[in-house]
């Protein structure tokens, strides 16, 4: 489903260059639940953002979904992130000026879909993550646990074969985050949607299939779990 | 996706309550006074009540008698003598009549003193201009064979002098020492009609000076020489153009001039060169517009700027909402096309303001008696012309700021 060859991330300035990634090979599955770990600043979210065509690499090739990314157009790359792949991040990203209802039919904005239609399947959404009381109001309307819930709505309105998740439990309490774990392991369970998780919870990490370790970029272990 | 760009649209003009505002003032105060400064044109130099006619009439306003070798000059309207000798006896217009300026006359009525403008005026002069007569009806020649001793009055002067709505036909005025009788009672016009418009119009044999009989050029009448139909203008021009070269020069004392010169101007043109450029050179029209056209230029780059300035640093400060949908699926395309529509939005609130603003002064204007029986309208053509022109501005506005914004990579963007 992903599959990184030789990627390496170099970030420049004028006086500096720093190796984000180096040489880094990956490959994910159809269905696997995989978990990325290391230290603050080894490249997690650096690799994570490489997966979702959010940032491009300095070096490598990336496949997802069997095509090769690397060429892609502007239009081409938004198209298939949009279609592929949901996003949740730590810190919710919401837009704030937008109802709940608003920001998770976002993805189907960027598609054919009738105004109707995407308030259902928002709607759907939502009802989901046990938001469906939820919809009119606004993010700054909700706890951070509501709020993760409502960037999962977003993450699966457009059904996406992956989700790509950065610490989404990072800023919530155990109970709130053992939540949102279950609802991702739902996702991959009933619906085998690909994922990729980035955490610094070890005890998350061991409830996915496969977990990988960063260090200074370069990736250090990778360990299976029977789950 | 249009109800989610007017939702953010409106959402972001609420949050950010002083960038809508100074948007919404630069773009809407721009707009009004366009609109305002063109109902004052219109109201000037259309064809409005009376002159209906303005589009087929050119006029004699002015003439100089110069003596380009010693220098002087006598400038001004012109006397009867002149008018009778070489304007009436043009051929190819259709009508032609005369007024002098208008002068001004103190009298009494109804307790009260009124300062009234008053002219004298040919039978021809009715003719030409349309008058709306509520009572009475204008005099004629048979009127000035007979030396009859009439005037006619506007309505609010029959209304200061003879009471509210009280009839004034067939009663009497004292004007200038003179009895006069009352044989009509017209519609008002406002004072910037600057050749017909008058609060008494008097038959011109009441002049006590009979400058029928005054031989010289420089006087105080003003002539307005009507045509068939506007293509006939140039024609009658060419022909006066004809005429003034012949016209013999007159000696007046020790001044001799060497050169007369006249000519038959549309009302614009009549106005413009006498107003802003004196009667030199018959570029004068060039002139107003290349002057009127730097002045609007200048007037609306300044919102223009304005916005251009604002929407960049607001566009900066939704990097992070730029970078959620570049997540989720928008192309920079997408993008630019969502905040452009935005500013299209904001544009129209803006011009829908100006209309409101403009509307509302012109009804205050119309209403103030500032300027009496003023008749200002909007021009919905300019509103049109403005609010395409502001939508323009806006799109420039929005354009570049957002393409710039779309080019940044998604993880940046996301970064805020």
């Amino acid at each position: 489903m992903i599959y990184l060859s030789n990627i390496e991330k170099v970030y420049r300035t004028e006086t500096v260059e720093t190796l984000a990634l180096n040489n880094i090979s990956l490959s994910i599955e159809k269905g696997e639940f995989l978990s990325i770990m290391g230290p603050s600043g080894c490249g997690k979210s650096t690799l994570l953002n490489i997966m979702g065509l959010l940032d491009e690499p300095t070096k490598g090739t990336i496949k997802l979904d069997a095509q090769e990314i690397n060429d892609f157009s502007d239009k081409k790359l938004s198209r298939f992130r949009n279609r592929k792949i949901g996003f949740i991040f730590q810190s919710y990203h919401l837009i704030n000026d937008l109802p709940v209802l608003d920001n998770v039919e976002l993805p189907l904005l960027y598609r054919d879909v009738s105004s109707a239609e995407r308030r259902r399947l928002a709607a759907a959404a939502l009802e989901k993550v046990g938001l469906a009381n939820r919809m009119k109001h606004y993010p700054s309307q909700l706890s951070g646990g509501q709020k993760q819930r409502v960037a999962i709505a977003r993450a699966i309105v457009g059904q996406p074969e992956i989700i790509l998740a950065d610490e989404p439990t990072g800023n919530l309490d155990s109970a709130m985050g053992n939540e949102i774990m279950e609802i991702l392991e739902n996702l991959n369970r009933a619906d085998h949607t690909t994922i990729v998780m980035v955490t610094h919870d070890e005890n998350m990490a061991r409830r996915t299939h496969r977990l990988v370790r960063l260090f200074d970029g370069s990736l250090v272990s990778s360990n299976t779990f029977v789950n | 996706m249009l109800t989610n760009y007017l939702k953010i649209t409106l959402a972001v003009m609420q949050r950010r309550k002083m960038f809508t505002f100074i948007t919404l003032f630069g773009i809407s105060m721009t707009l009004s006074i366009l609109i305002v400064l063109t109902a004052f044109y219109e109201h000037i130099f259309s064809a409005n009540y009376p002159e209906v006619n303005r589009e087929r009439c050119l006029y004699a306003t002015l003439l100089e008698e110069q003596n380009t070798k010693e220098g002087g000059m006598r400038r001004g309207p012109m006397s009867l003598y002149y008018i009778n000798n070489y304007i009436k006896t043009l051929k190819t217009p259709e009508k032609i009549a005369y007024s002098t300026v208008p002068n001004t006359v103190n009298i009494y009525g109804n307790g009260k003193k009124l300062r009234l403008f008053f002219k004298y005026t040919d039978p021809v002069f009715w003719e030409i201009t349309q008058f709306e007569f509520l009572e009475g009806k204008p005099y004629t020649q048979r009127d000035i064979d007979n030396n009859e001793q009439v005037a006619i009055i506007n309505t609010e002067t029959r209304d200061d002098y003879f009471g509210k709505g009280v009839p004034a036909v067939g009663k009497n005025m004292e004007i200038n020492g003179q009895n006069l009788k009352v044989t009509g009672v017209v519609r008002g016009c406002p004072i910037t009609r600057l050749v017909v418009a008058a609060d008494v119009y008097l038959p011109y044999h009441l002049q006590k000076k009979a400058s029928e009989e005054v031989k010289e050029y420089n006087g105080g009448y003003t002539a307005i020489v009507m045509a068939k139909t506007p293509a006939d203008l140039p024609k009658i021009q060419q022909e006066y153009a004809e005429v003034v070269p012949r016209i013999p020069l007159l000696t007046y004392g020790g001044f001799k001039p060497d050169r007369l010169n006249a000519g038959l101007s549309t009302y614009f043109d009549s106005i413009v060169r006498d107003m802003f450029f004196g009667s030199g050179g018959g570029s004068a029209r060039a002139r107003f517009y290349l002057f009127v056209a730097i002045f609007a230029l200048l007037f609306m780059s300044l919102p223009a700027i304005n916005l251009v300035n604002i929407n960049i640093s607001r566009i900066l400060e939704r990097a992070s909402e730029i970078g959620i949908r570049k997540a989720f699926g928008a192309s920079a395309q997408k993008l630019v096309t969502q905040f452009v529509i935005e500013n299209i939005i904001l544009t129209l609130f803006g011009g829908l303001l100006a209309i409101l603003i403009s509307g509302a002064f012109i009804w205050w204007f119309n209403g103030s008696h500032l300027i009496p029986y003023a008749d200002l309208g909007i021009n919905w053509t300019v509103v049109t012309i403005a609010l395409a022109l502001s939508l323009v501005f806006g799109l420039m506005s929005g354009v570049y700021p957002a393409w710039r914004m779309s080019r940044l990579p998604a993880v940046e963007a996301l970064k805020g």
